[in-house]
């Protein structure tokens, strides 16, 4: 084979793929063959780049040009003019929106130009496909010194110094999980990846198994060696089909490589993963109810002690650890406990993967030290709220998290901070809402999510959430009273003292924290029958304007129920009380003169 | 073929490594030497695919860590193509012309290994660079 000279990388993650960049690897490599470049020019399917608003995403090296957004029509002047002429195609160039700068170079990007990346180091970078590309960027080195140069205990102590948590929203050392797993005597223990990823809008972990699998299994298995398994899980949900597809491409290249199996490395350690799919309920991110899952039983949590780390997979002792964790392993034992530890505040150490979506300008994932400012997510890297519109508040935690305001912007981000404004962590969704949202809808979207997610088992959960989203449903309804703000107070201390496992225990959050922190929108929906955002639609009344309307009587003719009355060339008026507030004289107006509620 | 060593995993790695040296960017930063080719239509109707592909296997052959080749448009010698712009750090930009045959050995072998300036295919030195 001959040198390549340029390997062009278009992004494999599920966004961009959705978007035709399949199709656009093939019809790259047709053109090339086409026009004689096949043995020169490599194209590469690559994992997420991350900067998903932009996608599909191509990067061509050794230039470093990043083009976003692009299409299939755009192949044909790619190998024109950039493969064979050398002349970059400027029109797919980044250009930053508040600066409208054309950048070719994706440091430049304030995207990525704070970014840290340690979970996502190869994506984007490597081929998730080939374990050699793995191996050529320092893959499978960590296990390789763990298994060689280190005893278990030691491996466990790195982890332990180097402060890493566990990034699926718990926090708990993983070292110390390590450590109670090794501790209990027994024939055999388990390994399990916990690849449930539940929360609305995180897809961190998905991201990582598409992009770079082998660090996972790489992590899996010093894991096992660590506590003293041969046996390791892959729970992954059956939603992400291409995660599952190329970990398992991975799983039978590390078994050939002689990386899983028998007798790794000449050490005498063994280890197997095989995968379990879910059914995708939320429920099954909690780690017992995961492992009854995987045991094949139903999906339901158990109390605990006994944790699993004592008592998990068919009763032996089993560390249940997320994606995003594992993915930091590897780094750690080649660059040292010392190296992690330098990284973040003084509890949380190293990075967080945060999937940005919601009203901002640049949805995508990013990995920032721990530490960094909600302000430098959202304005920095996130690139602001779309349409320049007012930021109100973000979601982190996902359903069971809270929100944070502009006042608490410029906090730095870590378990603590976090918990201290009534979020928390949780797996890294962050969902920004804008001047448009509504609070209590917002807190109502969630309830329903956590009463529909809800397993039955503990009552608190199965008819507390259900009362919760009854009451916010009236409230938006414009049917609430004022004892309605009182029983939802009461009765979510009432589910968070009382709900089995996390999802119980943290669904009240969300209706919580918009109570503290938007009270008077709820006011403003039981007292004034008001929705301040003019979300809430049977809240929402529409006026017309008298200044700007000209009488064209778009609006009449479009409303559905006749609620418009006027002559043409005159002002015309709604009827409040017929009203349905549909929304479609707004839509129908050419001259702004439809005031939304 | 299972890898049973640490030393045999890092054997697979350097082996590897050539084939996606061409990705790393920025890290290897101050040291980097930049070849420039100009490929536009002058350019390749001059030869500049073969100097350009020589050059890259070259580089990997002699595995010039240091050394990244990358394609640019017309740089506007249109009458000594194929053109070469050569970027080290810290020093004068220069650009050769008429590069063919073992000019472009000439290039690696003497230029970048050793420092010395191809006196008979200077087109200019110039502080501008092409990209």
């Amino acid at each position: 084979m001959a040198t390549q000279r340029t390997h062009i990388m278009v992004c494999g993650g599920t966004g961009c793929v959705s978007s035709n960049s399949l199709e656009m690897v093939d019809s790259l490599k047709t053109k090339l063959i086409e026009k004689g470049y096949q043995d020169e020019i490599t194209v590469i399917k690559t994992g997420c780049f991350g900067f998903c608003g932009q996608g599909p995403i191509i990067k061509i090296h050794p230039d470093n040009v990043f083009y976003v957004k692009v299409g299939m029509d755009d192949i044909d002047e790619i190998i024109d003019e950039h493969i064979i002429k050398g002349r970059t195609v400027s029109r797919l160039l980044y250009k930053e929106p508040e600066t409208h700068r054309t950048l070719p170079k994706h440091d430049d990007m304030s995207f990525y130009k704070k970014q840290y990346r340690i979970a996502l180091r190869n994506c984007g970078l490597i081929n998730p496909e080939d374990i050699n590309e793995y191996i050529a960027f320092g893959g499978y080195e960590a296990l390789g010194m763990a298994l060689t140069e280190y005893t278990p205990e030691k491996v466990i102590e790195i982890v332990k110094e180097s402060g890493l948590r566990g990034r699926g929203g718990g926090g708990f050392s993983t070292g110390l999980k390590w450590e109670y797993t090794r501790k209990p005597p027994s024939d055999q223990k388990y390994v399990i990846c916990n690849a449930d990823e539940g929360d609305p809008g995180a897809f961190m972990d998905r991201s990582i198994l598409e992009g770079d699998p082998h660090s996972i299994i790489e992590a899996m298995t010093i894991a096992g060696y660590a506590i003293g398994a041969s046996e390791g899980i892959v729970y992954i949900r059956a939603e992400y089909p291409l995660a599952i597809k190329r970990l398992e491409v991975a799983l039978d290249q590390a078994r050939e490589f002689g990386l899983l199996g028998k007798n790794i490395f000449e050490s005498g350690f063994s280890f197997d993963i095989h995968i379990k799919l879910g059914a995708g309920a939320f429920v099954c991110g909690e780690e017992t109810a995961l492992i009854h899952s995987v045991e094949g039983s139903r999906g339901e949590p158990t109390k605990k002690p006994p944790f699993p780390s004592v008592e998990g997979y068919h009763k032996k002792p089993t560390s249940v650890n997320n994606v995003e964790t594992f993915a930091n392993i590897p780094p750690i034992l080649t660059k040292g406990a010392e190296w992690f530890h330098s990284i973040g505040t003084e509890k949380s150490k190293g990075t967080k993967v945060f999937a940005l979506a919601g009203k901002i300008n640049n949805v995508g994932l990013v990995e920032v030290p721990m530490g960094t400012t909600l302000r430098e997510i959202i304005y920095d890297i996130g690139g602001g709220i779309i349409d320049g519109k007012a930021f109100k508040a973000v979601q982190t935690g996902g359903p069971s998290g809270g929100v944070i305001t502009t006042a608490d912007l410029d906090t730095p981000i870590d378990y603590e901070s976090l918990k201290a404004i009534g979020s928390m962590m949780g797996s890294g969704g962050m969902i920004v809402m804008d001047e448009d949202d509504c609070m209590v809808n917002i807190a109502k979207f969630y309830l329903d999510f956590t009463q529909d997610e809800s397993c039955g088992k503990c009552t608190p959960c199965r008819l507390g959430t259900k009362r919760m989203f009854e009451i916010l449903e009236r409230i938006t309804e414009g049917k609430g009273t004022m004892e309605d703000i009182e029983r939802l107070r009461s009765l979510g201390h009432a589910i968070k003292d009382s709900a089995l496992c996390g999802l119980g225990q943290t669904a009240p959050n969300p209706v919580l924290s918009t109570l503290d922190y938007f009270y008077d929108e709820y006011i403003a929906h039981i007292v004034d029958k008001k929705c301040p955002a003019g979300a809430c639609k049977a809240l929402a009344k529409y006026k017309i304007n008298p200044v700007k309307c000209i009488g064209c009587s778009a609006c009449a003719r479009v409303c559905p129920v006749n609620c418009i009355a006027g002559k043409p060339k005159e002002k015309y008026v709604i009827d409040e009380d017929q009203c349905i507030s549909c929304g479609a004289c707004f839509t129908a107006c050419r001259f702004d003169a439809v005031i939304k509620p | 073929m299972p890898i049973k060593s640490l030393d045999e995993l890092r054997k697979i790695r350097e082996d590897q490594v050539k084939k996606v040296k061409l990705r790393e960017s920025g890290e290897s930063g101050d040291t980097t030497i930049e070849v420039l080719v100009g490929m536009a239509t002058c350019g390749i109707a001059a030869g500049s695919r073969e100097v350009l592909n020589k050059l890259v296997d070259l580089i990997g052959e002699k595995s010039l860590d240091n050394v990244k080749v990358i394609q640019v448009g017309c740089m506007g010698y249109c009458h000594s193509e194929p053109t070469v712009q050569i970027n080290t750090p810290g020093k004068e930009p220069i650009i050769y012309g008429n590069v063919k045959g073992n000019v472009v050995d000439d290039i690696i072998e003497k230029h970048i290994l050793n420092n010395e300036i191809l006196d008979d295919h200077v087109l200019i030195k110039t502080f501008n660079s092409a990209l």
